[in-house]
């Protein structure tokens, strides 16, 4: 640990004390595996999923389930540093805040990569198609980045709200609308063969909100927890 | 701060007197369009009120950066005065754009992505609402208010401009056309006379209620610092 500036060391703490109280617990990871199994399986009625039609919707069914599944993480990941009181806990710490923004971004998105490499082959398996291509994977890393990049942010206001079950998904689905969109459009891209010229414009689009995103957040996350 | 400032009053009756010229303008001085007919004189104001939604917008993002530095109320009042009167001025576009696109495009409401970001990014600044009306505390709810006037700006208003990556059936008569749009034309001289001049009034309109709306949010303040001091 010693090579590491001391920034680092309290975002790594808060990422460790996340995973160790998630590996402890299990609730957020079961939660968001099994309501997103859910909700493909949901996704198979409603849209009825044959091989003609899937094609064209694998990608958006996909990056719905992630986003469902995303906004019950995140929600949880903040609800109970707020109603144990743990927020104050690390408010109080002498690190700086963006720290841990960032700790607890990265938990979430750790979180978040999980549901999706446990989701990605088994859409593959149940719909018989190829989700693990390289170019898909770093679309779904890439996505999920900035969907949990700007969810982070969002939730940590909506716990402080007396709405705040409801909250998150009315602030946080209209905003990370350019990810969802442009990681939908890359995804699709991918499946359907597109050549890297077409694909390559939403890929930029993506990247371009990562950075807008994690960086904004990072700007003000100082304020949306100040007291 | 209790008596209406003349200089309000008199930007009344001039936003009054442009907006009834301007409305005069559009049905008498503007040529009618060959193809589309009466129908395209929507266009002046449809226009006129999607800038002035934007710049609303706009201005609530940069008032919220100004908040988030200085921590004064003030900015905050016209934060949710900008915010507000942007989604009028929003919604009067998208009906007014439905009401053009009903007999051009055959359909009151297509999904396309102008359309679509458009009426999301509304959606953003009702979520601002929800989030503000969620909060008592004023300091916290200026606060909060501030990053997601920020973040929502950033968000969808920008893909909106970004959209020239999409293929869009929305013309442009401003700057290039998508070889898709549909229902597009050339402006003669007279037509951008009318168009300079709604945007001038609807700017003047626009600002004449944000000042009104700001003076109602310092005056609901002052009554509610009035009724904790009859209280205690």
């Amino acid at each position: 640990m010693n090579g590491l500036t001391p920034f680092l060391r309290a975002m790594g703490a808060v990422v460790w004390k996340d995973l160790r109280a998630e590996w402890r617990s299990r609730e957020v990871i079961s939660a968001m595996l099994v309501f997103a199994l859910l909700v493909i399986l949901i996704f198979n009625f409603a849209l009825d999923l044959q091989p003609n039609v899937r094609a064209g919707i694998s990608a958006g069914v996909l990056w719905v389930t992630l986003a469902f599944a995303g906004t019950l993480g995140l929600n949880r990941s903040m609800a109970v540093e707020k109603d144990r009181g743990c927020l104050d806990g690390l408010l109080l710490a002498p690190v700086d805040r963006a720290a841990i923004y960032l700790g607890k971004a990265f938990a979430n998105f750790l979180f978040m990569l999980l549901v999706a490499v446990i989701v990605l082959p088994l859409y593959g398996i149940l719909y018989n198609t190829n989700m693990l291509m390289p170019g898909l994977l770093v679309v779904v890393l890439l996505g999920s980045e900035g969907y949990v990049a700007v969810g982070t942010l969002l939730a940590s206001m909506a716990v402080q709200a007396r709405t705040r079950d409801i909250l998150l998904p009315i602030l946080l689905f209209p905003v990370a609308v350019p990810v969802v969109v442009s990681a939908v459009k890359a995804t699709g891209g991918f499946l359907a063969g597109w050549s890297w010229e077409e694909i390559q414009p939403w890929f930029t689009l993506l990247v371009v909100y990562d950075v807008i995103f994690t960086s904004v957040a990072f700007m003000v996350f100082d304020s949306v927890v100040e007291e | 701060m209790l008596q209406k400032p003349r200089l309000l009053t008199v930007l009344d009756v001039v936003a009054i007197v442009s907006f009834i010229i301007a409305t005069a303008l559009v049905f008498f001085y503007a040529p009618l369009e060959r193809v589309m007919g009466a129908v395209q004189k929507v266009f002046y104001f449809h226009v006129a009120a999607g800038w002035v939604g934007m710049l609303s917008f706009l201005l609530a993002a940069i008032v919220g950066v100004l908040y988030l530095i200085r921590k004064d109320l003030k900015w905050d009042f016209v934060g949710v005065a900008a915010v507000e009167i942007g989604i009028a001025f929003t919604l009067i576009n998208v009906v007014t754009g439905a009401i053009w696109a009903r007999p051009i495009w055959n359909t009151w409401w297509t999904w396309d992505p102008r359309l679509t970001t458009a009426t999301i990014m509304e959606l953003v600044y009702f979520a601002y609402l929800m989030l503000r009306s969620g909060i008592e505390e004023p300091e916290r709810r200026a606060r909060f208010g501030a990053v997601y006037a920020i973040i929502g700006f950033l968000s969808v208003p920008l893909t909106f401009f970004s959209i020239r990556l999409f293929r869009t059936i929305h013309p442009v008569v401003i700057g290039s056309n998508d070889p898709g749009a549909m229902g597009a034309f050339d402006m003669t001289p007279r037509m951008t006379q009318v168009f300079l001049f709604s945007l001038v009034a609807f700017s003047i309109v626009y600002f004449d209620l944000l000042w009104h709306r700001i003076r109602l949010g310092k005056l609901a303040e002052r009554v509610e610092s009035l009724r904790l001091k009859l209280q205690a």
